[in-house]
C-alpha cells in the first residue's frame, strides 16, 4: 500500500536521470557514488594482493619478477589505503549516515560535499594512470630518495592523484565537523548523540588537521623528483628523515582514520544486537577523541631504527603505549555491553565481533613494536605485516561489512540474504585468520617484508597464508554476490528491521530525499531501548486489529 | 536541481556554518605552511652558513616593498567589509578592485624577483651559482625559497580570484540586500594569506641576512 508511495518518494527513485546523479547534492546519492567508487579501488587493491600471495606459495618466487613484484606489493599498499581503507566509512556510510543520525536534511555543504566525490574520482584515475603506465616500486609511504632520485617508476602522477585524494578528504572532514556543530536536531545534544558520530567527529579532525601535512610533503616530493633536486636531497645535505618525520605525522593519525569509523560501527551494531544501552557511552565517546588527539604525538614509532635520538624514542615508545588505552576503553566497553544483553547474532554482529576479537590481537600485537627492544628485532618484518592487518583488514574490513550489513536495508529499501551474510562473516574471520596469524610467526622468525622471494623453511607458513588468502577471497566475492542479487530479489525491508534507537531507523527505508517528512525531536538519550519498547508497545495498542 | 536541499532553516544560520567553515579551512591552511616551515626550522639550525648565505642573495629592496603593498591590500580589503555591514555597493567594489589591484602589483613583482633570480642562476641545481663549502645550504635555502613563494602566489591567485568574484557579484545584485558573508569569508582568507607572508618576510628576507 503505502510501500509504492514511499518508493515513488524515496531518494533513489526519484529522479532517475544519469544526470541526476552525476550532479547530485544529496548526502545520501553521493555516498553511493563514492561505494561504487571504492569498491573499484578494492577489487583494484584485492588483485594486487591476490599476485602477491600467488608469488610466494614458492620459496623462489611463482610468477613474478622481483621487480614487477615490488610495483605489485606498492600497488596493493597505495590503493587500498589510499583508495579503500582512508575514504572507506567516512565516504560511504558517514555519507549517508551523518545528516540522518543528526536529524538533518543534508551535510552542512552540500555542494562541496559533490565536489569532494570529483577530487576522489580524479585521484583514482590519476592513480591508476600512473600504475598502469609501469607503476612504481617505493611502498606505499614513497621514502625519499627512492621517490626522488633512484625510482624508474611513475611517481608523480601517482603522487599527484594522492594529493588530490587527499583534498578530498579534507573537504568531508570539514563538512563532518561542521555539520555535527551546526545541525544537530531540536534536543540533540552532544551527550545524546550516536557514537558512531563521536567517532566521525574524532576521524574529521585528523582530515582536516593532518591531511595537509601530507599535502605539503607530498608537494616538496613531486618537486624534487621532478626538479632532481630539492630539500629533502641527500647530495646537498638534505635530511631524509625530514621526509620520513613529515610523511609519519600525517600517515600515523591516518592509521586512526582508518579505525576510528569501524569503531564507530561497531558501537552502533554491538548496542541494536544487544538491545542494551552502550557501557560507559562517556567513556567511549571521549575515548574517540583522545585516540585523534594522542595519536598526533605517536609517529616517531615508524622510526625507531632509522636513526632518531634514544631519548626521542622513549617518549615515542611511551606515548604510544599511552595511545592503547583509549583503545582498550573501548573493548571493555563493548564487552561491558554485551555482558547480560539479548544477543542476537546476525551478520552485522558477527562481523562486529570478529572486529572486537582481531582488532584486540592488532592492538596488543602494536605494543610490541611500540616496546623499543622488541621492535628492533620484528621491524621491517612479517610481523609488522600482520599487525597492521589485523587493524585494517581484520579491523576496518569487517567493521565496513559489518556496517554495509546494518545499514543496507535503510540504503536500499531490501533485505539481504541472513544466511549467506553469517557465512561470509564466518568466512571472513576465518580466512583471514589463517592468512595473517601465519605471518606472525613469519615476521618472528625473521622473515622480512618486501622480497619477492624467501628461504625454503618459511614455504609451509607461507603456503598457509596463500590459502588463508583464497578464502578471505570468497568471503568478499559474496557479499558483491548477493548484495547485488538483494537489490533486484531482497524481501522489502521495514523502517526499523533491527529494532535500533537511531533517528535514520525512524524515517522510512529508503529515506525520503528531504530525509525525514516531518523534522525530527530528540527527547532521549542514544540507545534508549526501555522507550523504543515503550513506543512500540503504545503503537501495536493503537492500532486495531488488522 | 531536484534533490537539492538546503539543510538550513534560516539564512542566519547558513551563515553562520559557512563562517565557521572557513575558519576550520584556514586551521588546516596553518598545517599546510606549517609542515613547509619545519624545513626552515630544521635547515636554518643544521645548515646555518649555507641557509644565510642563501638569505643573504635575496632582494631585500623588492621583498619589502611587496610585504608593504600586500598589507595594504589587506587594509583596502577591510574597507569592502565594512561597506558591506553599511550597504555601500559602490564603495564594496571599489574597496574591492583596489585590494586586488595591489594584490596583483604584488605578484607583477614577485615574478620580476623570479625573473632576476633565475638570471642570477640562484635555482637550485647544477648551474647554482652560489659556490663554496656551503652550497648545499645555499641550495636548500632556495629550494625552499622557490616552493613557499610559489605556494604563496597560487594563493594569492585564489584570493584574487575571489575579490573579483565578490565585486561581480555585488554588481549583479542590485536591489536585494547584501549579504555581509561572502564578504567577510574573503576577507579572511585575504588576511590569512596576508599572515602567511608576514612569516614568510623575516624568514626570506631578514633572518641570518647579517
Amino acid at each position: 500500500m503505502a510501500l509504492t508511495a514511499d518508493r515513488e518518494r524515496s531518494y533513489l527513485w526519484q529522479d532517475g536521470t544519469v544526470r541526476s546523479w552525476l550532479l547530485t547534492t544529496d548526502h545520501k546519492r553521493i555516498a553511493l557514488l563514492y561505494m561504487a567508487s571504492i569498491t573499484v579501488f578494492f577489487i583494484l587493491g584485492g588483485i594486487g594482493a591476490a599476485l602477491i600471495r600467488m608469488q610466494l606459495v614458492m620459496p623462489t618466487g611463482a610468477i613474478l619478477s622481483d621487480e614487477t613484484y615490488g610495483r605489485m606489493f606498492t600497488m596493493h599498499g597505495i590503493v587500498m589505503v589510499w583508495l579503500f581503507l582512508v575514504p572507506s566509512i567516512p565516504v560511504t556510510l558517514g555519507n549517508f549516515l551523518v545528516p540522518l543520525m543528526l536529524g538533518a536534511r543534508d551535510l552542512a555543504f552540500p555542494r562541496l560535499n559533490l565536489i569532494s566525490w570529483y577530487l576522489f574520482v580524479m585521484a583514482g584515475l590519476l592513480v591508476v594512470y600512473g600504475l598502469f603506465r609501469g607503476g612504481l616500486e617505493t611502498g606505499w609511504t614513497f621514502y625519499t630518495p627512492l621517490s626522488t632520485d633512484y625510482t624508474q617508476g611513475r611517481v608523480l602522477p601517482v603522487v599527484a592523484g594522492v594529493f588530490l585524494s587527499g583534498f578530498s578528504s579534507i573537504a568531508t572532514g570539514l563538512n563532518f565537523i561542521i555539520s555535527i556543530h551546526q545541525l544537530r536536531a531540536s534536543g540533540m545534544t552532544w551527550y545524546r548523540l550516536p557514537l558512531m558520530l563521536w567517532a566521525l567527529y574524532a576521524t574529521s579532525v585528523i582530515f582536516v588537521l593532518a591531511t595537509p601535512v601530507l599535502s605539503i610533503t607530498l608537494v616538496l616530493l613531486a618537486f624534487e623528483h621532478f626538479f632532481r633536486v630539492g630539500v629533502f636531497d641527500p647530495t646537498l645535505g638534505g635530511d631524509p628523515l625530514l621526509f620520513q618525520h613529515l610523511f609519519w605525522f600525517y600517515s600515523h593519525p591516518a592509521v586512526y582514520i582508518m579505525i576510528l569509523p569501524g569503531m564507530g560501527v561497531v558501537s552502533e551494531v554491538v548496542s541494536t544486537f544487544c538491545h542494551k544501552q552502550v557501557f560507559g557511552y562517556r567513556f567511549v565517546a571521549w575515548s574517540s577523541i583522545s585516540i585523534a588527539a594522542i595519536g598526533f604525538l605517536v609517529w616517531g614509532h615508524h622510526m625507531f631504527v632509522a636513526g632518531t635520538s634514544l631519548y626521542a624514542a622513549v617518549v615515542f615508545s611511551m606515548l604510544s603505549f599511552l595511545v592503547s588505552v583509549p583503545s582498550a576503553i573501548k573493548v571493555f566497553n563493548w564487552l561491558g555491553t554485551m555482558h547480560g544483553g539479548a544477543i542476537r547474532l546476525d551478520a552485522p554482529m558477527l562481523y562486529a565481533m570478529g572486529f572486537i576479537g582481531l582488532f584486540t590481537v592488532g592492538g596488543l600485537t602494536g605494543l610490541f613494536l611500540a616496546s623499543l627492544a622488541s621492535d628492533v628485532h620484528l621491524t621491517q618484518t612479517y610481523f609488522v605485516v600482520a599487525h597492521f592487518h589485523y587493524i585494517m583488514v581484520g579491523g576496518m574490513v569487517s567493521a565496513y561489512f559489518a556496517g554495509l550489513h546494518y545499514w543496507w536495508p535503510k540504503i536500499t529499501g531490501r533485505m539481504y540474504p541472513e544466511m549467506w551474510g553469517r557465512t561470509a562473516a564466518a568466512l571472513l574471520f576465518f580466512g583471514f585468520n589463517l592468512t595473517f596469524f601465519p605471518q606472525f610467526l613469519l615476521g618472528y622468525e625473521g622473515m622480512p617484508r618486501r622480497y619477492a622471494t624467501y628461504p625454503a623453511q618459511f614455504q609451509v607458513l607461507n603456503v598457509l597464508s596463500s590459502a588463508g588468502a583464497s578464502i578471505l577471497a570468497l568471503a568478499y566475492i559474496l557479499p558483491l554476490i548477493y548484495f547485488a542479487w538483494s537489490l533486484l530479489r531482497g524481501a522489502r525491508a521495514t523502517d526499523n528491521p533491527w529494532q535500533a534507537t537511531g533517528l535514520e531507523w525512524r524515517t522510512s527505508s529508503p529515506p525520503p530525499t528531504e530525509n525525514f517528512v516531518h523534522p525530527p525531536v530528540v527527547t532521549h538519550d542514544a540507545y534508549d531501548y526501555a522507550a523504543l519498547d515503550q513506543a512500540n508497545i503504545a503503537a501495536r495498542q493503537e492500532v486495531p486489529h488488522a | 536541481m531536484p534533490d537539492h536541499i538546503t539543510p538550513y532553516d534560516t539564512a542566519l544560520h547558513r551563515d553562520e556554518s559557512a563562517v565557521s567553515g572557513m575558519w576550520l579551512f584556514l586551521a588546516s591552511e596553518i598545517l599546510l605552511f606549517g609542515g613547509l616551515f619545519l624545513i626552515v626550522l630544521v635547515y636554518s639550525h643544521t645548515h646555518a652558513a649555507g641557509w644565510n648565505a642563501g638569505v643573504r642573495h635575496t632582494s631585500l629592496m623588492i621583498g619589502s616593498i611587496n610585504t608593504v603593498v600586500l598589507l595594504s591590500s589587506s587594509a583596502v580589503f577591510t574597507l569592502a567589509v565594512e561597506a558591506a555591514r553599511t550597504g555601500d555597493r559602490r564603495r564594496i567594489i571599489h574597496a574591492g578592485l583596489g585590494a586586488a589591484g595591489l594584490g596583483m602589483v604584488f605578484l607583477m613583482l614577485k615574478s620580476w624577483e623570479w625573473h632576476l633570480e633565475f638570471e642570477e642562476h640562484l635555482f637550485p641545481g647544477t648551474n647554482f651559482s652560489i659556490s663554496g663549502p656551503n652550497d648545499g645550504g645555499a641550495q636548500l635555502f632556495y629550494s625552499f625559497y622557490f616552493i613557499s613563494t610559489a605556494l604563496h602566489g597560487l594563493h594569492m591567485l585564489v584570493g584574487i580570484g575571489l575579490i573579483l568574484w565578490i565585486c561581480d557579484r555585488t554588481r549583479r545584485q542590485t536591489g536585494r540586500e547584501i549579504s555581509t558573508i561572502p564578504v567577510d569569508i574573503v576577507g579572511l582568507y585575504w588576511s590569512f594569506v596576508d599572515l602567511v607572508w608576514i612569516v614568510l618576510f623575516p624568514v626570506l628576507y631578514l633572518i641570518g641576512r647579517n
